[in-house]
C-alpha cells in the first residue's frame, strides 16, 4: 500500500482497535487457523484491562503453548507434562495474593495430568485453569488424545476411534464440575466473533472469582479447532468442531458462583 | 547454645526447616520418612513462621509444587524415600535444567522396586550421578546424626540459592527413624516479599513496568542454545567441585589403613577404627559429607599416606566407584557393604579389613 495512504488511514482518530502490550511481538507459532492465538489474545487483553501484569505469573505447558512465555508479557513458568495445577498450587499457596493461571491443552490436562488437575480442583486452589481442547495432540503431530471423538481419525487412531479399544472421550470438564472445589466451570469456544466475547466474559469472570479470593478454581474450558491434526483447512475444521465437537462437548457455564447449573 | 531437644532425624528436619525461615514443605507420605510432614502438620508452622505445608496427591505433584514455589523465589523443600524419590526424578530434573534452587530430603530404604521399609544407601548413584534424565548433578550432602539432619537443612538452602541448583540431603532410614539429642538454631523470620525479589531478580514474581518479563525454563528448542545451557550448568557444576567440598576425617593422622564410609554406615565404620585400633591396627576413617561434589583431592592425598582403603556402604558398591576414579590404581580399594536393609556390624568390618587388605 501507498506508504501516505497507510499512514492516512492508520491514524490515531481511525484506531478503534489494538493488540494489548501485554502480547509480545514474536510471531505466532501457531499454524494459521488455530484457536492458540485469538485465546492468548484475550486472556492477555483481560489481564491488561484489569491492570494485573505485576501481580500474574502464568504457566505453559507441554504441547502447542508449551511457548506461550514467548507471546505472553507477562511472568511465566514452563511445567513438564500434564504438571502446571502442581506448579500453580506451589506459587499460589506461598503467593496468595498473586493472579495465578495455567494454560494446557487435552493431553497435558486430561491425560498425563489428571491427578494434578483433579486434585488441584478438589483441593479448591484458588487459580484459574484455561483448558484448550482441540481433541488432539497437535504439537507432537496428531496423535490420538483423551478428548479424541469416537471414531475420529489420528495418527495413533487412523481408522478412527474404536471406544472398545480405546477407551471414550473423556468429558474433563463435566467431571471437575462435580467437585466441590471448583468455584466457576465454564465451556466456551472462539471460533466466531460472539463466542470471543462470551470467552473473554468467561475469563473476566474468572479473573475478578481470583482476585475477590472467591473459594475455588475457576475453569475454563475452551473447544478450539486443529485444522492441521485434523487434516483441513482452517474454515472446514471449524465447521466440523461445530458439527462434531459442540454436540459432544456442549458449549455454556456449567457451574457459577460454587453452584451447578 | 540454642535449644535441646530430643528428636527423631526426621522431626528433626521438619524443626530446623521452620526455625531456617523455610517458605513450603510439600509432600507425600511413605516409610521410613512419614514423620517429616507428621511432624510439620502437628506443629502448625503457618502459626508459627506462615510457611505452607502441604500434603500432595502424589510424590510427583509435591516436587513440582516445589518447583513453582521455587520458581517464585521461595525457600520449598520436599521428602521422600527410595521409591517416591524416583517419582519425584522428572520433576529434579526439570529444577535442575530451570536452574532452581530447592531442597529433597531422601530416607534411603532398600531396593530395587518396592524393596524394603529398612535402611539402605542403594540410592547413592541416583543422588549423586544426576538421577533424572538429561545431564546435570545435584549437590548431595550425606548427614550421619541427627543434629546434621537439622544443621543441613540451612546448608542446603544457602546452597542451593548460591548456585541456583536442587540439593539433595541424602539421608537413609537409621538417622530419619533414630533419636538423638539436638541443639536447634535460634528461629530466623522468613524473608519478606521486598527481600525475596531483591535477592532473586530472576523469579517469576510478577513482571513491574521496570524491568523484562521473567520466564524459567528448561526448554531450548535450538540445539546451539541448549548446548550452550549445558556448557553453563558445567561450568557450574565445576565450580561447585572447587568450593564446596566438605569430610570430616577420624583418626587419619597416622593411619595405615583407610576406612571410607558416610551417613549411618560412617557412624558404624567410627566404631571399627577404634575395634582396630585396639587390635593393634592404624585405621583412619574418611566420611564424605558433600557426596556430589566428591572429596576426590583429599581421597587422593590419604592414598598417598595409607596401604589399602576398604570402602563401606549399604549397597551393592556405588561410592567406591568414585574412590576407585580418585585412587586410579595405585592402592588397593576394597569394597563391603550390606544390601537389603541389613546392617554391617563394627565387628564384621574389622574382620573384613583384616582379610581383604591386612591379610592373614
Amino acid at each position: 500500500m501507498d506508504e501516505k495512504l497507510y499512514k492516512e488511514i492508520v491514524s490515531d482518530e481511525n484506531l478503534v482497535y489494538k493488540k494489548t502490550s501485554l502480547l509480545t511481538d514474536k510471531v505466532l507459532s501457531y499454524c494459521p487457523g488455530c484457536g492458540h492465538g485469538t485465546a492468548h489474545r484475550i486472556l492477555m487483553e483481560v489481564i491488561d484491562e484489569m491492570g494485573l501484569q505485576q501481580d500474574t505469573i502464568g504457566i505453559a505447558p507441554v504441547g502447542c503453548s508449551v511457548l506461550a512465555y514467548e507471546f505472553m508479557n507477562i511472568d511465566m513458568q514452563q511445567a513438564a507434562h500434564g504438571r502446571a495445577p502442581a506448579l500453580a498450587t506451589g506459587i499460589k499457596r506461598t503467593w496468595p495474593d498473586k493472579f495465578v493461571f495455567t494454560y494446557q491443552g487435552d493431553g497435558d490436562l486430561a491425560a498425563i495430568g489428571t491427578a494434578e488437575t483433579i486434585h488441584a480442583c478438589n483441593r479448591g486452589e484458588n487459580f484459574l485453569i484455561i483448558f484448550i481442547n482441540n481433541g488432539i495432540y497437535g504439537m507432537t503431530g496428531g496423535q490420538m488424545a483423551p478428548t479424541t471423538l469416537p471414531g475420529m481419525k489420528s495418527s495413533t487412531s487412523p481408522y478412527g476411534r474404536d471406544t472398545h479399544l480405546m477407551g471414550f472421550p473423556l468429558k474433563i470438564t463435566e467431571l471437575v464440575a462435580e467437585l466441590p472445589g471448583t468455584y466457576f466451570v465454564t465451556r466456551q469456544a472462539v471460533h466466531a466473533p460472539a463466542n470471543v466475547r462470551k470467552t473473554k466474559k468467561a475469563i473476566r469472570m474468572a479473573v475478578e472469582n481470583q482476585i475477590n479470593k472467591k473459594p475455588g478454581l475457576s475453569f475454563v474450558e475452551i473447544v478450539s479447532n486443529c485444522n492441521s491434526g485434523w487434516k483441513m483447512t482452517p474454515t472446514q475444521a471449524n465447521q466440523w468442531m461445530v458439527d462434531n465437537m459442540f454436540p459432544y462437548y456442549p458449549l455454556g457455564d456449567i457451574k457459577v458462583d460454587g453452584k451447578k447449573l | 547454645m540454642g535449644e535441646l531437644k530430643l528428636l527423631k532425624g526426621n522431626e528433626a528436619i521438619a524443626e530446623a526447616a521452620i526455625r531456617a525461615g523455610v517458605d513450603a514443605y510439600f509432600g507425600y507420605p511413605i516409610t521410613p520418612q512419614s514423620e517429616v510432614i507428621e511432624y510439620f502438620m502437628a506443629e502448625k508452622p503457618h502459626e508459627r513462621t506462615g510457611m505452607v505445608v502441604l500434603q500432595a496427591e502424589s510424590e510427583i505433584a509435591a516436587i513440582n509444587m516445589v518447583y513453582g514455589a521455587a520458581a517464585s523465589g521461595k525457600k520449598a523443600m520436599t521428602s521422600s524415600s527410595s521409591p517416591g524419590i524416583s517419582l519425584k526424578m522428572e520433576g529434579i530434573s526439570y529444577m535442575a535444567g530451570a536452574e532452581l534452587p530447592g531442597v529433597i530430603l531422601n530416607v534411603v530404604r532398600g531396593g530395587p522396586g518396592l524393596g524394603t521399609i529398612q535402611p539402605s544407601q542403594a540410592d547413592y548413584f541416583q543422588a549423586t550421578k544426576g538421577g533424572g534424565h538429561g545431564d546435570y548433578r545435584l549437590i548431595v550432602l550425606a548427614p550421619s546424626s541427627v543434629q546434621e539432619m537439622a544443621d543441613f537443612v540451612k546448608t542446603a538452602f544457602d546452597l542451593s540459592f548460591k548456585y541456583r541448583n536442587p540439593v539433595m540431603i541424602l539421608s537413609d532410614g537409621v538417622i530419619g527413624q533414630m533419636m538423638e539429642k539436638v541443639e536447634l538454631s535460634a528461629p530466623v523470620p522468613r524473608r519478606t516479599d521486598e527481600e525475596l525479589i531483591r535477592e532473586c531478580p530472576w523469579a517469576t514474581t510478577g513482571k513491574p513496568a521496570g524491568r523484562e518479563r521473567n520466564i524459567i525454563t528448561s526448554l531450548n528448542l535450538d540445539p546451539a542454545k541448549q548446548e550452550q545451557h549445558n556448557v553453563h550448568l558445567q561450568e557450574k557444576y565445576r565450580q561447585i567441585e572447587a568450593s564446596e567440598v566438605r569430610f570430616e576425617k577420624f583418626q587419619c593422622d597416622d593411619a595405615e589403613y583407610l576406612l571410607m564410609a558416610y551417613g549411618s554406615s560412617a557412624r558404624i565404620t567410627q566404631k571399627s577404627v577404634q575395634l582396630a585400633r585396639a587390635k593393634g591396627i592404624k585405621a583412619g576413617l574418611l566420611r564424605p559429607i558433600t557426596l556430589f561434589p566428591f572429596p576426590k583431592i583429599e581421597v587422593q592425598k590419604m592414598a598417598k599416606q595409607v596401604k589399602g582403603i576398604l570402602n563401606i556402604e549399604m549397597n551393592a558398591g556405588q561410592m567406591v566407584e568414585d574412590v576407585r576414579l580418585a585412587v586410579a590404581g595405585k592402592i588397593p580399594v576394597e569394597h563391603h557393604g550390606r544390601m537389603g536393609g541389613m546392617l554391617p556390624s563394627p565387628e564384621e568390618i574389622v574382620t573384613v579389613l583384616e582379610k581383604k587388605l591386612i591379610g592373614g
